[in-house]
């Protein structure tokens, strides 16, 4: 066992090295029209060395590490907390969610513009969490292409905007469904698929989505993106300082209030949580019905599922369509707020993070990514000097989970059913 | 009701079920039985829909179904459990089964989100059938556990139950007594027997638990290595020659 570890521990030491050196070492300097390779300065080269040692030594003693640990649960004083009595949980359980709703929709008007920014962005990927969070939480299908269906939504807009003038009102409501349509389309032929396999065709079809959207240049004008996609209106009236449209009132003329560029950000972080909270009202609706657990039987036994009468197919592809259909509500809101969209806001990593999101928060647990979506996307904003770190302080927080808590945050609860005794 | 015609079935070279034929009657209880190996469990998913067969016929309520999705058949009204139980093991006793009964339930998505009088009429109606077979065998008070969670024995009555709830004409029981104590059995004894009885259901049964199939079967089929090897009343079985040295001399 010892010299199994010492082994082990040499191999990853020396890993370290080979990928570390090149990396941080070397440094390609541009003089004049040439560039030169620059081998490493001194610093440099202690730094890896110490990094592998730090690897060494971790591993030689993973094992006491590791149990280390595992005992920090223990610490959790949440751990073993005793289990509410049913009734009066959901009691509680619903007087805190409707108190944070009220709360929310009253925040933004006390705080900075930034912060609404920022808070209205946490809504938009709290939509694509919990749609994704249908997919790979419930019904278990590991997709890595989810942002290709966020994409589509936001394209429709924008592209529907652009070319036939079309209000977000009306694009709301077809971006979802042409997102759904999406995943219904890529649900046929992944049906047989099952984890790895169903994650690299997921993963290359968010790939082709983004790369047509560069490449249509015509179209979608490439990596140009597209522009001017216009703000929501409140019954006809718009945020602007003039009103862009023929038809339209302005907001603040007709309240007869000072204009101020805050009543925009406002009105969509609004409709961002109003979105949001549709979303995870439907989407909790849907778990306490059939098709909810029709999802989670699949993930649990697909040969038991399939004996009890369910098709692989309708399941699978509800699963994939109604998880489509809310990244296309997100995209809807997201090209309306940002105005100006391009194929760069669609990248793998986007699909990661809402991965990420599910993972973290408890898959199949709502308030659970609901909490999730919050932490990573706002820690990032708040610890700006580490953004060059971001990457790196994300990838340790999901190692650290997987170690310390694989069921994610909150994991998921299941519903308690009250059952009469029958005579 | 069932009527199996010459059933083969073939792995790349292994002929693991060769022409076995088998009927099964309204309130019957059809066993069978054959060493490990045998071929029991292959007729069961040919039955079931799992597998295709190679040859041979299979006719429920005079429909050939041999070929159609296993999914369609279980619609049909021919439910089965596994010889390794397969519960949804992180999901609750009771959601165990509801989704069993998902075509009781298989309102549109919108009557769903909006709860009509209609869907919640049915959502009752599936309730009350889940808590009766739940009293039934004995898991009421365990409604609300995780299905994964349970003794095995219980595990085992989630299973039968699952399949009772979408109310089937036939229900294939394969190696319901595998690891149970003798009481459990005796207990697994009855409740078949009831199913029979008090649910007019038809039941084909692979079981090794010779007193249990001796007991309660109406006609047993003896398979070895994938050939029919004898057919008859528990009594005629006993005494054949045949079935004595292949099959229960070993034993
Ligand atoms: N999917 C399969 N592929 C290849 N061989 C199989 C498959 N299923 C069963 N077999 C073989 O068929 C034979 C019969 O198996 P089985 O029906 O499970 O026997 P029993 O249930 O009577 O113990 C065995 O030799 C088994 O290895
Ligand atoms: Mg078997």
């Amino acid at each position: 066992m010892a010299a199994h570890n010492l082994k082990h521990a040499l191999f990853c030491a020396i890993v370290t090295l080979v990928i570390a050196y090149p990396i941080l070492g070397f440094n390609l300097v541009a003089s004049g029209t040439d560039i030169i390779l620059e081998g490493a300065k001194t610093r440099t080269v202690i730094l890896v060395l110490l990094a592998a040692v730090a690897v060494f030594l971790f591993q030689l003693f993973r094992d006491n590490v590791m149990a280390l640990l595992g005992k920090a649960p223990a610490l959790n004083p949440l751990a073993n907390r005793q289990p509410m009595e049913q009734g009066k949980r959901l009691k509680l359980e619903s007087i805190v969610l409707t108190l944070i709703i009220v709360g929310a929709l009253f925040w933004p008007f006390f705080v900075s513009r930034g912060a609404v920014d920022l808070a209205t962005l946490v809504l938009i990927y709290i939509m694509l969490a919990l749609g994704l969070n249908v997919v790979v939480g419930l019904a278990g299908l590991l997709d890595l292409g989810y942002v290709a269906f966020y994409a589509v939504g936001a394209y429709t807009f924008a592209l529907l905007s652009q070319y036939y003038g079309f209000s977000f009102w009306l694009a709301l409501p077809l971006g979802a469904l042409l997102a759904a349509l999406f995943g219904l389309v890529l649900g046929f032929p992944v049906l047989r698929l099952r984890g790895d396999y169903l994650a690299i065709v997921t993963l290359g079809f968010g790939e082709i989505i983004r790369i047509l959207l560069n490449n249509m240049t015509s179209l979608t004008g490439g990596p140009n993106g597209i522009g001017g996609i216009p703000d929501p209106t409140l019954f006809g009236m718009e945020f602007g300082r003039r009103v862009k449209e023929e038809g339209n009132t302005s907001f603040h003329e007709t309240l007869g209030i000072a204009y101020s560029s805050e009543h925009k950000v406002i009105f969509l972080y609004l409709i961002a949580l109003v979105l949001a909270v549709i979303t995870a009202l439907v989407i909790r609706r849907l778990m306490r019905m059939p098709v909810g657990r029709a999802w989670e039987a699949l993930r649990e036994d697909e040969i038991a599922a399939r004996s009890l009468g369910l098709s692989r197919t309708a399941v699978k592809l509800s699963a994939f369509t109604i998880g489509a259909f809310f990244a296309g509500f997100a995209g809807t809101v997201f090209a309306s707020k940002q105005g100006f969209i391009s194929p760069e806001s669609f990248v793998f990593l986007e699909s990661a993070i809402i991965l990420a999101i599910v993972v973290l928060g408890g898959m199949g647990s709502q308030i659970g990514v609901i909490l999730a979506a919050i932490a990573v996307t706002t820690l990032p904003e708040l610890a700006r000097e580490f953004s060059e770190y971001r990457m790196l302080i994300f990838g340790a927080a999901m190692v650290l989970m997987m170690v310390w808590r694989p069921q994610g945050l909150l994991p998921m609860r299941r519903t308690h059913i009250e059952l009469k005794a029958q005579e | 009701m069932l009527d199996v015609q010459n059933l083969s079935m073939r792995f790349g070279g292994l002929l693991a079920v060769d022409q076995v034929s088998l009927d099964v009657q309204e309130h019957e209880i059809v066993s069978i039985i054959g060493p490990n190996g045998a071929g029991k469990t292959t007729v069961f998913n040919c039955m079931s829909g799992f597998y295709k067969p190679t040859g041979g016929k299979i006719l429920f309520e005079g429909k050939e179904i041999q070929g159609t999705p296993d999914y369609k058949i279980s619609r049909l009204g021919m439910v089965r459990t596994f010889q390794h139980v397969r519960l949804f093991n992180s999901m609750t006793v009771v959601e165990n089964l509801l989704v069993a009964q998902h075509r009781h339930l298989n309102n549109n998505l919108i009557s769903g989100l909006l709860k009509t009088p209609n869907y919640r009429t049915r959502e009752k109606k599936s309730l009350d059938r889940a808590s009766y077979w739940l009293e039934r065998v004995g898991l009421l008070e365990l409604a609300n556990v995780e299905a994964g969670n349970l003794a095995y024995g219980q595990q085992r009555r989630l299973e039968i139950a699952r399949c009772m709830v979408t109310e089937p004409k036939l229900l294939m029981l394969d190696e319901p007594a595998a690891g149970l104590n003798p009481s459990e059995t005796r207990d697994l004894n009855q409740l078949i027997v009831s199913l029979k009885e008090d649910y007019n259901v038809s039941v084909v049964l692979i079981e090794h638990d010779m007193s249990l199939v001796m007991d309660i079967s109406d006609r047993i089929n003896v398979i070895n290595q994938g050939r029919p090897l004898a057919s008859g009343t528990p009594d005629e079985i006993r005494n054949n020659d045949d079935v004595i040295k292949a099959y229960l001399g070993e034993a």
